[in-house]
């Protein structure tokens, strides 16, 4: 397929075609291989014990009768491990310098914090057994009145911890000018008040996690197969928490069934494998089952939300003032408290606002840790704004598309330093909008809004926009100090020519379903002249690519795949001059086309790169100094951060009787700046879109008053299945990053920032004329239905 | 996720079943399709001691046109009903309820036996069979009986099916025309929040999905009915004396007034289709 594009596009080469991933037939077929289903000859078979409470004393743990069951090997308590562990789960992220950071051992010892958390762990011969066993253990509970609400947390109510002075674990400030903000909104015609809710989420990846730990013969390393983003990140964490030297771990992550964020952790199981096979000297694997993954792998979101805006008579905001309340869950987890402050620069959005407030306290629960979830603070930060634009739109009497548009920095304004400190490095925002506007027939769809209203219909429209700028490419080192984050932000690649003309790429970002291999596959052939089949991209193994910083926020492509970018170039720099040496021609006067090099105005004297890679293979001929082999490795710290931005529209029906939301319609204009593939760039737009609509109308994790997990299942868990969403319009500017090389931007998370706020904003729509101004996520139909009930219809021509 | 061990055996009639069953009844569980029970057994909410598995019985599998009414075979899976010629001219309703049921890979191996043994309040068929007044027909150690839907559900995965029985055929009378089912829910393969089944051929009948701790019908829209009411005055009853379950999904409260809004909906639909 790919040489047929390849032959298509001839010199122009693949980037920019939408060429099949090269990733989907192993996928397809099933031939792939997950963690599960890795044959491992006499591995054990953990299985964990859990407690049932979301906050209890453990008074004991009797595992006599487990240890008598079929199969069972082994059957320790959080005091019999207590002794593997050289640190607690690592936080790597520490906001504050007063951050408060409880003790969290991967099995608990005298209280258990969430229901989930591991008390007991049992090895047997088969999973079953292990389950069977697990079953067995006796613990003994005495249940502790348990946080679970976020806002009574805050007030500490109850403690999380019974031994923490409160459920406080920072809080967290940007606020450059303090009066600037005070004016403002003394001085304000107009001002908003919003309050929103964002509900906790369950990433629910289609794969659940897994680990496989396989200790070699004659004390040599532990293979570490994992279910895992990162590698890298997992490999020096392991060393520092278990006590192995770090060069004796060799971490895997084979496929990898999606992450979405949930996977950029280090685990409490990861940790145990690799302990217990140690101990035991025995391969040990874990597999997780769905509805332990609803319990055990970390929840996203969960915040409550204050944002005000002031602004004057014609609408445009001069002030932002926000105030946050984040739910860390019961410990912090890898990134945890840093979840919030990755959408603590972004809360004005689009707009060009000179006063900003924000502030953000980070509060513990009885309640399953939270982490980074697809977006990752930004999806938070865009849905306050997005929304609160609407409210001061309808307070204004003002259509919100002409809100945005007075409000938006002009596309000649970059790069623009913004009010919280960062340069966003270029856009056209308006561009973007007119777009989606045209793509939706926006005035038609107002027409058809009004015309329902009047023959009072029960199924309603209503339109819903957002508008969103969003920070990736993480990060700059030197960035990623000033935030306090403990490790850097860079990526690394290397390209070697193998004797006979075919390419490996080695890199340090781990894919697990973005579609690296064709990616970077696509970069190098076009800088080589040479197939994308014929490029081997080598990943996710700390044995073969040693050195990385993973998959996460966007970052593969500006970060990694400009290591890639850079490494090739400096492989082609060398190739140049071995073929200056081969046809005795000047470096300079060589170009590149095709694959070959040419004498510049003596097009048959040239030298194919295949044939150079032979020649630095052999090294029988090699310019004087030069040393053998083709082969260049680069190491990429970006200077700034990318700005991916855009508009999305959405267009419900509300069956007034029913409350029932349909998504008829929608729309998303992306401006990722340059496309490598966009076939991927359409893919992730569109998963990313159905996984902010989930939040949007579906998905929560709901707990009882006791702190019960009730959504264990995917009956319950309502993630949105193609049936229920519309087929997606998309569209795209293209406005080339200056941050990098490539000129490209990151996707990854631009659907789901964009989509929730844009579905909610629509319901309201919908609803606006009969006084409805806010509905709690998910929106629900009984929630549409009461919202309808309580409200009182709006008079006179407001929306 | 992995169920408690049990014993598995295959039946290749129904007489070595009903034998099974006689065995040890109370710790012996029927396995059709297995799209109902399999779940609770890997939640360990079911732990039987022997499964048997009668989905390989020959025989068990048709719709057949029986003069005034239809008999199907429990084994029929639901997308074999929801397809059969028979189904759709003369009882077009549970035809078009089976199309409804879950996802295609449950309405591929789930039979319409199995889902109406189970009694699940939630699930869709026996609403449909308890407005098409339909007669089941059981087999076992004291020979073979028919019980009306009237009387076949009891309660909460609860049904007249006594444990040394298996439900082997279900006979519907006929009626082609004046029927109507809404389904609310929120993802296409999830169960109904409410679904309503009516049927306008003959005497009212209208039953109603989750909506009480086992299929109901609506008996305040069906007096109403009777009594010549127009449809949204008969809709206004349907939850009359009923104790609609609150959950995750929906409460009470909720489910009352959709269960208005369905039937006046579904009312509408079966007239208009009765012409």
């Amino acid at each position: 397929m790919s040489a047929a594009v390849l032959e298509e596009h001839g010199a122009a080469g693949v980037v920019g075609t939408r060429m099949l991933r090269r990733e989907d037939p192993a996928l397809l077929s099933g031939e792939a291989r997950f963690v599960h289903d890795l044959v491992v000859p006499g591995a054990l078979h953990m299985a964990v014990v859990r407690s049932p409470y979301a906050h209890a004393r453990i008074t004991s743990v009797d595992v006599s009768a487990a240890l008598g069951m079929p199969g069972v090997v082994a059957a320790l308590t959080g005091a019999d491990l207590a002794a593997e562990w050289a640190s607690a789960m690592p936080c790597a992220w520490p906001v504050t310098a007063d951050m408060q950071s409880p003790k969290h051992l991967p099995v608990a010892v005298d209280e258990a914090c969430y229901t989930g958390d591991a008390v007991a762990v049992v090895l047997a011969g088969s999973q079953a057994e292990a389950q069977d066993a697990a079953a067995a253990v006796a613990v003994g509970y005495e249940e502790l009145p348990a946080a679970v609400d976020l806002e009574d947390a805050a007030r500490d109510d109850a403690l999380a911890h019974v031994d923490a002075p409160s459920n406080r674990a920072y809080t967290w400030e940007l606020v450059p000018d303090p009066d600037a903000v005070r004016r403002a909104f003394d001085e304000a015609a107009v001002t908003v008040k919003e309050r929103y809710r964002q509900q906790r989420l369950i990433p629910a990846a289609m794969e659940p996690r897994g680990v496989c730990v396989v200790p070699q013969p004659f004390g040599g390393e532990f293979v570490v197969y994992s279910s895992t983003q990162i590698p890298h990140i997992l490999r020096t964490m392991l060393g520092l928490t278990t006590g192995v030297p770090e060069d004796r771990i060799r971490v895997i992550a084979p496929s990898v069934g999606g992450g979405f964020g949930s996977k950029l952790d280090v685990y409490a199981e990861e940790l145990l494998c690799l302990a217990l096979a140690r101990r035991l000297r025995r391969p040990v694997r874990w597999s997780e089952e769905r509805s332990e993954a609803a319990q055990a792998t970390i929840h996203g979101r969960g915040q409550v939300q204050e944002i005000e805006l002031a602004a004057d008579a014609d609408g445009r905001v001069q002030a932002v003032r926000v105030h946050l309340l984040a739910d860390m869950g019961a410990y912090l987890q890898l990134v945890t408290p840093g979840v919030p402050i990755l959408g603590a620069f972004l809360y004005h959005g689009t707009y060009d606002v000179p006063a900003y407030s924000f502030t953000c306290t980070g509060v513990f629960t009885n309640k399953t840790p939270t982490d980074a979830y697809r977006g990752a603070g930004r999806p938070e930060a865009t849905y306050a704004i997005e929304r609160a634009m609407d409210a001061l739109a309808r307070k204004l009497g003002m259509d919100p598309a002409e809100l945005r548009r007075r409000n938006y920095i002009g596309a000649d304004r970059f790069p623009y330093s913004s009010v919280a400190g960062l340069v966003f490095d270029s856009g056209d925002y308006e561009a973007a909008l007119d777009k989606a506007l045209e793509l939706v027939g926006y005035d038609a769809l107002r027409h058809e809004q009004a015309q329902r209203r009047s023959d009072g219909a029960t199924k309603l429209l209503g339109v819903g926009l957002s508008s969103y700028v969003e920070m990736c490419g993480l990060a700059p080192s030197r960035v990623l100090a000033s935030l306090h984050y403990v490790a850097g932000g860079w990526e690394t690649a290397t390209v070697r020519m193998l004797p006979t003309g075919k390419v490996q790429v080695v890199t340090g970002a781990t894919p697990h379903g973005q579609g690296h291999v064709t990616s970077w596959s696509m970069i190098v052939a076009d800088k080589l002249g040479v197939l994308p089949d014929d490029v081997e991209v080598l990943h996710s193994d700390t044995g073969l690519s040693p050195l990385g910083l993973d998959t996460y926020g966007s970052r593969s492509l500006s970060v990694g795949g400009t290591a890639i970018a850079l490494a090739a170039d400096r492989l082609v720099d060398k190739a140049r001059l071995l073929a200056a040496h081969r046809l005795e021609a000047a470096p300079e006067d060589l170009e590149l086309s095709d694959g070959q090099f040419v004498v510049r105005g003596s097009p048959s004297t040239s030298i194919g790169i295949g044939t150079l890679a032979f020649e630095a293979f052999t090294a029988h001929d090699l310019p004087e100094g030069m040393e053998p082999n083709l082969e260049a490795s680069a190491t990429y710290d970006p200077t700034n951060f990318t700005f991916p931005f855009g508009t999305h529209v959405a267009v419900v029906e509300v069956d007034t009787e029913t409350g029932r939301v349909d998504l008829v319609r929608y729309v998303g204009v992306d401006d990722c700046g340059n496309q490598i593939n966009p076939l991927i760039v359409d893919g992730q737009v569109h998963g990313g879109i159905a996984q902010g609509v989930a939040q949007a109308l579906y998905e929560e994790a709901s707990y009882d008053e006791r702190g019960n997990l009730l959504t264990t299942t995917l009956a319950d868990y309502l993630v949105p299945a193609a049936s229920e969403l519309p087929s997606f319009t998309l569209g795209r500017t293209v406005t080339p990053s200056p941050s990098n090389p490539l000129g490209v931007k990151g996707v990854g998370e631009a659907g789901t920032i964009a989509s929730t706020p844009a579905v909610v904003n629509a319901v309201v729509d919908a609803l606006s004329h009969l006084g409805v101004e806010d509905l709690e996520m998910p929106v629900t139909p009984e929630r549409v239905w009461r919202s309808i009930g309580a409200s009182a219809p709006v008079q006179g021509g407001a929306r | 996720m992995i169920p408690a061990s049990f014993e598995y055996r295959r039946a290749g009639s129904v007489e070595d079943a009903l034998g099974w069953l006689a065995e040890d009844p109370d710790s012996t569980k029927l396995l059709a399709g297995g799209h109902s029970l399999l779940p609770l057994m890997k939640l360990r909410l079911a732990t039987p001691g022997v499964l048997v598995d009668v989905g390989r019985v020959p025989g068990l599998s048709y719709v057949r046109d029986a003069g005034d009414h239809v008999a199907i075979g429990a084994l029929t899976r639901h997308r074999d009903l929801e397809i059969s010629e028979v189904a759709r001219a003369s009882v077009p309703l549970l035809a078009h309820v089976a199309g409804q049921v879950g996802d295609p890979q449950v309405r591929h191996r789930g039979t319409i036996g199995g889902s109406l043994a189970h009694g699940d309040p939630a699930s869709d068929l026996p609403a449909a069979v308890l407005a098409l007044d339909a007669t089941m027909v059981a087999d076992g150690p004291r020979g073979r009986r028919e019980i009306a839907a009237s009387d076949f559900f009891r309660g909460f995965l609860e049904t007249a099916l006594e444990p040394d029985e298996m439900l082997t055929e279900i006979r519907v009378r006929k009626a082609p025309s004046g029927w109507a089912f809404q389904k609310f829910n929120r993802r296409a393969q999830d169960w109904a929040i409410v679904g309503v089944a009516a049927v306008l051929d003959g005497e009212p009948r209208v039953a109603l999905v989750n909506m009480g701790s086992t299929t109901v019908r609506a008996r305040g829209t069906e007096e109403a009915l009777a009594a010549g009411a127009e449809a949204a005055d008969a809709a206004a009853r349907a939850a009359e004396g009923l104790e609609p379950p609150s959950d995750l999904h929906a409460s009470a409260e909720y489910r009352r007034h959709l269960a208005t809004v369905l039937v006046r909906r579904a009312l509408v639909e079966a007239a208009a289709a009765r012409g």
